[in-house]
């Protein structure tokens, strides 16, 4: 009942709905959705031939045990060597590390003057109180600086190897794609429609915290980049392009790490000249500060959350 | 601080971001922005050298706010600088000695991508030569691995994604292997900075305390290293990586790419666990025992080959050789004989592969040597470049594989007679192999063929000196850099021993 709206009225909201169907009176999917059994896969006359004829010809080129002795001696001799590799390899191993230092032992010798410069004057230095992002993205900044052209690297070599142009491949591709793609199914879209936003929401805290809190560009960047793929195994290609084309990939991406070699380009030189930056630390704990690690972490989010949902496009179809 | 010690830095930035740059441009925006970089970081690379052979101090470069152990640094000697220099030469010359292949072979929409992987292997070749922390120099082996990686595939063939394919497990296996005996160093160590664990391995090793730790992690760091730069039994994806990518691509990966990990092998030596320690170490002697085998191995699979292009890169797995036998002869002139190698080798080895390129344009594009014939003649400045590169290889004098056999054989004289002889008989050996196939390639192009065969190619795409103004040049260029090398060795050699000084 509402105060507000007529009974008449009230009956169309969905409170109404939900109440009536919270109370048990009304099951939703009663009438609305019908389960049909599925229908079995049938596959016309010229595939299957040539499905069988493919098969064939693969077993008797390359996997014809019986009849190939060289490769059968080859599977089992690299079975056993490859075992026993791996096994001398462990023991080796466990071999070293019983004589390496013991974990957390103050007398070790990696708990020396790096590491207490890092945690001592880690937030006066860097203006983070996240000590590992202070350590990432200022200390060794240059590492990280190629840690993401490593992302950008690898994207590129999956581009070189997955990516098709030609215009006729590329739809044949998409027609294919729409065989394996789950058809509107209301459940994964319903779930979606209340995760995405969620996920997404929650990449940018972590990377926006990325100097306050644990996290950071690398694992919010990876949690957007989930939220992306979910959204278009829910929705399809068509819906996300909307927004998400290799054109925006190519500019986030482009922008990003363009801001990112600069930035570390300006403060490199001007640390190696002993100059000031003139950016402002801020004062620790506040959302802006820690300089230019904020602006950072954004970067590298950005760059892995594309990352993330190219490798899924191309995996699946070859282009966006 | 002078404004010259900038340039290590500006030259590791200009190119990686380059590399960024460059994937918004069309292709041919690509290649022109390609060629400015290799320009400038030649140029810059070059002011350096001329400036540290002058200064003849090396200097670091903080990376950043932060002094040494706290922070990045890099780290410019004169054999990093003229490192540097070389490196990008070569790699000015094969990009533009095989342009022409990138646009016949690449697909039009990813000559881009192409360019990118340039830039960056550039980047990742410039930062390992340039750095002084191992993590630094981790983070950059994977980004040369996976450019290469990219180079090898550029050209859709199914021979090249399965090339590349074992290059990536090989390679991978590489790096895990590095990263382990890294992680175990820096455990019993506590730096990642070459010069503060050089002080703490020394201590270290004087101690006793760690010393199983120690030598395990030499050997995954030199092992893992070898396996990246495909010494004997690791050289499995070597041939169809180098033989069927694009011409630039293969001549890059061949006498760069791998030279990179040899590079960051040496200064592992020298600045990060001393020489002396590696010596007691015995690990000498497997690269020793390993370099010998490449070296025959190499050879006698470059005489099975019937493919130019196969051969050249067996021949390859053979010059790998030769460099870790200079490691295993465990004496500061091996290695020196060895640096000198890597130079010899990278300049002749893009020479042939660009050279192989140009005969086979003239052959229909067949490979094999049964259409090859007479191609020196239908192609006159190919043939004479690789007439040229197969002497150099040989040893013949004059040009640079005699002066780096013959720094081999001095380095070996001054060395027992245990490493004496065997090094002594494998030169020997490996030359006569060396001259079997090369010598047959060379008779093979310059027999005279069957006129009428090729009369259509004459008219259609005959390739002289006048159409091809890029291709001939860069092969002349590449001659005279292979006879510079042999002709003006002693200064090389000079500036090689002061550069390993300058390490210590």
């Amino acid at each position: 009942m509402s105060r507000l709206l007529s009974e008449q009225e009230y009956r169309k909201t969905k409170a109404f709905k939900i109440k009536r169907w919270y109370r048990g009176e009304k099951d939703p999917y009663l009438g609305t959705v019908e389960l049909k059994p599925q229908t079995p896969f049938q596959e016309d006359v010229e595939t299957a031939k040539q499905r069988t004829h493919d098969e064939a010809m693969v077993r008797r080129m390359i996997y014809d045990i019986e009849h190939n002795k060289k490769l059968a001696v080859f599977r089992r001799l690299y079975r056993i060597v490859s075992v026993f590799f791996v096994f001398v390899l462990l023991g080796i191993l466990l071999y070293i590390v019983s004589y390496l230092p013991p974990t957390g032992n103050a007398a070790n010798p990696d708990n020396n003057e790096v590491a207490a410069k890092y945690i001592e004057d880690g937030m006066k230095d860097t203006g983070a109180v996240n000590i590992v992002t202070g350590m990432i993205l200022d200390y060794r900044a240059f590492d990280t600086l190629g840690e993401s052209n490593v992302l950008f690297t690898a994207t590129c070599a999956v581009f070189i190897l997955l990516r098709l142009d030609a215009k006729s491949k590329k739809k044949e591709e998409e027609e294919n794609d729409r065989l394996y793609e789950p058809k509107n199914d209301v459940i994964v879209q319903k779930v979606a429609f209340f995760l995405v936003p969620m996920i997404i929401i929650f990449g940018i805290y972590v990377i926006l915290n990325g100097h306050l809190s644990p996290g950071g560009g690398f694992s919010g960047g990876a949690i957007i980049g989930s939220a992306l793929i979910l959204y278009v195994n829910a929705f399809g290609f068509q819906k996300i392009e909307r927004f998400f084309t290799q054109k925006t990939y190519k500019w986030i991406c482009f922008a990003a790490l363009l801001f990112y070699c600069l930035a570390k380009t300006y403060s490199f030189y001007c640390g190696a000249h002993h100059l000031e930056t003139g950016i402002p630390l801020g004062t620790p704990g506040a959302i802006l500060s820690s300089g230019l690690i904020l602006p950072l972490n954004i970067c590298v989010g950005l760059v892995v959350a594309c990352t993330m949902y190219a490798f899924y496009a191309m995996f699946r179809k070859g282009g966006f | 601080m002078d404004f010259i010690q900038n340039f290590p830095f500006f030259s590791i930035l200009l190119s990686l971001g380059s590399g960024v740059l460059t994937s918004i441009m069309s292709k041919k925006a690509a290649r022109i922005w390609n060629t400015f970089v290799l320009i400038a970081v030649s140029a810059m690379s070059a002011v350096l050298f001329f400036y540290m052979l002058v200064v003849k101090t090396p200097f670091v470069f903080m990376m950043g706010h932060f002094p040494a152990p706290w922070g990045n640094e890099i780290r410019a000697g004169v054999l990093e600088a003229g490192m540097a220099l070389f490196f990008c030469i070569i790699m000015f010359l094969s990009m533009k000695g095989g342009e022409k292949h990138i646009d016949e072979e690449v697909e039009e929409t990813k000559i881009n991508l192409f360019y990118i992987m340039i830039n960056l292997l550039l980047s990742s070749l410039l930062a390992l030569i340039y750095t002084n922390d191992l993590f630094t120099a981790y983070v950059f082996v994977e980004i040369n691995t996976l450019s290469a990686c990219g180079l090898i595939m550029i050209t859709q063939h199914g021979r090249t994604i399965e090339a590349a394919m074992r290059y990536m497990i090989m390679s991978s296996l590489g790096s895990g292997l590095l990263l382990m005996g890294l992680c175990i160093l820096y455990d019993i160590t506590g730096h990642l900075l070459m010069s503060n664990i050089k002080e703490s391995v020394a201590y270290v090793y004087a101690q006793g305390t760690y010393n199983v730790p120690l030598i395990a992690s030499i050997g995954m760091i030199c092992v893992g290293l070898a396996i990246k730069s495909a010494l004997y039994p690791f050289h499995t994806w070597l041939p169809d990586a180098y033989g069927y990518s694009t011409v630039s691509s293969a001549a890059i990966l061949s006498s760069l790419v791998s030279k990179g990990y040899i590079f960051l092998l040496i200064k592992i030596f020298y600045r990060v666990v001393g020489f002396g320690i590696i010596v007691d170490s015995k690990i000498v002697n497997i690269f020793f025992a390993f370099g010998l085998l490449g070296m025959i191995m190499g050879s006698v699979n470059a005489i099975l080959e019937k493919d130019i292009r196969r051969m050249v890169a067996f021949s390859s797995v053979a010059q790998i050789g030769y460099i870790y036998m200079g490691f295993g002869l465990g004496s500061t002139f091996g290695v020196v004989a060895s640096i000198f190698h890597i130079l010899s080798h990278a300049a002749t080895k893009s020479l042939l592969f660009i050279a192989s390129a140009g005969l086979t344009d003239v052959s229909d594009g067949s490979r094999k040597f049964e259409d090859l014939v007479g191609s020196g003649y239908r192609n006159p400045v190919a043939g004479l470049a690789f007439s040229i590169g197969a002497c150099s290889m040989v040893g013949i004098p004059m040009f640079s594989g005699f002066i780096s056999k013959l720094l081999f054989a001095q380095a070996a004289v001054q060395n027992n007679l245990v490493k004496l002889l065997p090094t002594l008989i494998c030169l020997a050996i490996s030359t006569v192999l060396n001259a079997i196939y090369f010598m047959r390639t060379v008779i093979c192009i310059y027999t005279p063929a069957n006129v009428m065969r090729y009369k259509h190619l004459k008219s259609a795409v005959g390739r002289n000196v006048k159409d091809y103004p890029v291709y001939t040049l860069s092969l002349v260029l590449l001659i005279m850099l292979n006879m510079a090398l042999g002709c003006c060795s002693q200064p090389i050699v000079n500036w090689i021993m002061s550069g390993l000084d300058m390490f210590g």
